[in-house]
C-alpha cells in the first residue's frame, strides 16, 4: 500500500512512493529544515572553531511549533516557574539547544537526501514504476526517518492547534473548502507513515 | 595461594544467585513514584517526567521508553499509559546530571519532558 513502510529482510523498510507523494514530504522537510534554522557552521571567513563555543539561546523560541520542537527542561504544564526554575531552564537550553537544532536538521536533510537518491520520477523512475519509486532505508536511515516525521507532525500539528486527542477526529471531518484540509490531510498521512515505520522497527 | 583455591562450590552457588537475581531483571531503574520520600539523600531525588501531548503517536512514545532506557515492552507501555491517561508519568530517576542527560534525549525523540527534584 503506497505510503506505508514494511520491514526489509535484514533490516531496514521500504515504502512504494508515488510522485506527489515524494514532492509533498520533499517540500515539508525542506520547510522543518527552514522552521529550524541555519547550522552552526560558522560563516565565510570566520573561525569555524568560533562556533564551538557559541552559547545557545536562553530563552525558548517565540514561534509556538519551535516552541514544542525545543520545550523547557525544567518547568511542567502546570507549574509557575519561579526564578530558580527559570535560571535553570535557560541554562540547560543553553548548553543543548544547539545541538537538537543539528541533529533535528540532520535528521530532515537525511529524509530529503533518500529522496533526491531515488533520482527523477515521473516516465524513467526506479524500481520500474511508472510514476514513483519504492523508498529503501537502512536501519540507521529508518531511525532518522523516523525522527524527522516526528518532528514534522509536532511542527503541524502545532500550526493546526491540535489540543488533544480527540480532535485529530474533527480535523478528520473538515470540510473540503477549509483551508486547512490540505495541511490536515498531509498530517494525517505522516501520521499512517510513522505508524508502519515504528512498526517495521519493533517487529 | 589459598584464597585462589577457595571453596569452589562457594563460587557456584554465588554465581547463581547472581543469575538467579540478574535473569528476570528487565533493565529497570529504580522508580521514584515508590516511596522516595523516605531516603534523605540529597543527591538522588531528580525525576524525568515525560508529558502527555497531543501529537505524539502512543506508539511512538512506547518505542522512546523501549529503545532509550531499555525498558521492556511491558514497562514502555505502561509508562506510555500512563503518559496518556495521567497527563504525565516518571519515567526515570536519578541525579541531577542523568535526568538532564534523559530529558535532553528525550527532547531529541520529541517527547516533551522535564526534571524536576522530587520532593
Amino acid at each position: 500500500m503506497a505510503g506505508h513502510f514494511e520491514p526489509l529482510p535484514g533490516g531496514g523498510a521500504a515504502a512504494p512512493l508515488d510522485e506527489v507523494e515524494i514532492s509533498i514530504l520533499r517540500s515539508l522537510a525542506v520547510q522543518l529544515m527552514e522552521l529550524i534554522g541555519p547550522g552552526e557552521e560558522a560563516p565565510e571567513g570566520e573561525d569555524p572553531l568560533a562556533a564551538l563555543f557559541t552559547d545557545g539561546p536562553s530563552e525558548p523560541p517565540s514561534d509556538p511549533a519551535l516552541a514544542r520542537l525545543f520545550p523547557n527542561a525544567y518547568g511542567g504544564p502546570d507549574e509557575v516557574p519561579d526564578d530558580a526554575t527559570h535560571a535553570a531552564a535557560a541554562e540547560f537550553r543553553r548548553y543543548t539547544e544547539n545541538d537538537l537544532r543539528a541533529r533535528k536538521r540532520e535528521d530532515a536533510l537525511a529524509v530529503v537526501r533518500a529522496l533526491d537518491a531515488l533520482g527523477p520520477v515521473g516516465g524513467s523512475g526506479g524500481e520500474g514504476a511508472v510514476d514513483g519509486a519504492v523508498l529503501r532505508l537502512k536501519p540507521d536511515e529508518s531511525r532518522q526517518w523516523l525522527g524527522a516525521l516526528n518532528d514534522l507532525r509536532l511542527a503541524i500539528g502545532t500550526r493546526l492547534e491540535v489540543t488533544d486527542e480527540d480532535e485529530s477526529g474533527e480535523l478528520l471531518r473538515l470540510p473540503d473548502s477549509d483551508p486547512r484540509k490540505p495541511m490536515v490531510m498531509a498530517y494525517l498521512w505522516l501520521g499512517g507513515l510513522q505508524e508502519s515505520l515504528i512498526e517495521t522497527l519493533t517487529a | 595461594m589459598d584464597t585462589v583455591s577457595a571453596d569452589p562450590s562457594a563460587t557456584i552457588a554465588l554465581r547463581s544467585t547472581r543469575c538467579a537475581l540478574s535473569a528476570p531483571v528487565e533493565i529497570e531503574r529504580p522508580e521514584s513514584s515508590e516511596a522516595p520520600a523516605e531516603v534523605p539523600d540529597p543527591d538522588v531525588p531528580w525525576v524525568t517526567v515525560v508529558h502527555n501531548d497531543p501529537v505524539n503517536l502512543m506508539s511512538y512514545v512506547a518505542y522512546v521508553f523501549e529503545t532509550y532506557f531499555g525498558y521492556s515492552k511491558g514497562k514502555a507501555r505502561q509508562l506510555m499509559l500512563d503518559v496518556h491517561h495521567k497527563g504525565r508519568a516518571v519515567v526515570s530517576s536519578g541525579t541531577r546530571e542523568e535526568m538532564e542527560r534523559d530529558v535532553q534525549a528525550m527532547h531529541g525523540y520529541g517527547l516533551w519532558a522535564t526534571l524536576t527534584q522530587d520532593r
